[in-house]
């Protein structure tokens, strides 16, 4: 256990310092919007999900819907589902650790336990993650209390995380099919509906879509 | 802010995420749906990555410089030091610093 500790720390390290300071970034803008605290908190506990969280805030401070709000939460994590149909088998016989397990499983956690067989290292690796995140959320509303910073311009961060996760996407996939009718489909639908009420019409082309052009051979890569 | 509103948006957010991270180990006995959701949970990100980048880049106009053009070059840092170094934390920070400098002090 104390090896398995051992070796999980050190393998998320690179995953600490994205988490502390991309948590940060998430405690700072969530306090400069005005939200509390005990929100931010509450946020990084329990929904655990980056891109989402700092969606959320440009969501509830816009007074987005509630049905927007949950088919944005939707389509961002709809991946999620793929990390549970990779790991389905590994986290099948993990006891009690079972739903922390599944509950805890994000990008990052999953690109670790992935390569593993052990159960107290998925344990102790989404562990450590989880916390990472929470610390880093609570030092960016803390530190953003303590000194006024000019946050002007802070919430590109969200855009340059959506590009570059949009880019490796488009590097590591064969096929830019889907990536290309996000990116025009939701411009055409801005250009018709207008910057306030474009997301959901958007959503439900891409999906609608990417289901009537299915590839038979996507199938069963 | 209203703080039910807010209570509620992060329920919802939570429940979801929630949802969607044991959809399969609840139904992964269905072999059709299950066809159906491998099918979208591989082909949905690269497509809700572009929708969100447009998202977030909605408030660009071309009634003055300042509404479009940090963005513009905020985007551009953004994507090529992540094509050249693949270091997410690194194009993240380099293209928000470029960005708030460039509204703080140049198109100020």
């Amino acid at each position: 256990m104390k090896d398995t500790f051992k070796k999980g720390f050190i393998d998320t390290l690179p995953v600490m310092t994205g988490y502390l300071v991309l948590g940060a970034g998430f405690g700072i803008l969530m306090s400069t919007n005005g939200f509390s605290f005990i929100h931010s908190l509450l946020m990084s506990v329990f929904i655990y999900a980056g891109s989402l969280q700092y969606l959320g805030i440009t969501l509830l401070s816009s007074g987005a819907s509630i049905i927007s709000i949950a088919l944005s939460s939707f389509l961002v994590n709809a991946r999620h589902i793929l990390y549970g149909v990779s790991m389905f088998s590994k986290y099948k016989n993990t006891g009690k650790m079972k739903p922390y397990l599944i509950y805890a499983l994000t990008d990052e956690t999953y690109s670790l336990v992935s390569s593993s067989n052990n159960k107290d290292y998925f344990f102790i690796v989404s562990l450590l993650d989880h916390i990472y995140w929470i610390l880093g959320t609570i030092f960016g509303s803390l530190i953003s209390n303590i000194i006024s910073i000019n946050t002007e311009g802070l919430d590109f961060v969200l855009t340059a995380l959506f590009i570059v996760i949009f880019i490796e996407q488009w590097l590591t996939s064969k096929d830019n099919f889907s990536a290309i009718t996000g990116l025009v489909l939701t411009t055409l639908c801005l250009i018709i509906f207008g910057k306030n009420n474009f997301l959901i019409p958007s959503m439900i082309l891409i999906v609608s879509s990417l289901l009537l052009f299915r590839k038979k051979g996507n199938d069963n890569e | 802010m209203n703080n039910t509103y807010v209570l509620i948006g992060i329920l919802t957010m939570s429940l979801i995420t929630i949802f969607l991270r044991f959809i399969p180990f609840i139904f992964l006995s269905n072999k059709k749906e299950y066809k159906t959701l491998n099918y979208l949970s591989k082909v949905l990100p690269s497509a809700i990555m572009g929708m969100l980048v447009i998202y977030c880049l909605k408030d660009i106009n071309f009634e003055s410089t300042r509404n479009f053009v940090p963005a513009l070059i905020a985007t551009l840092v953004t994507a090529t030091s992540y094509l050249y170094k693949r270091n997410t934390l690194l194009s993240i920070i380099s293209g928000t610093m470029t960005y708030m400098t460039l509204l703080q002090f140049v198109f100020n």
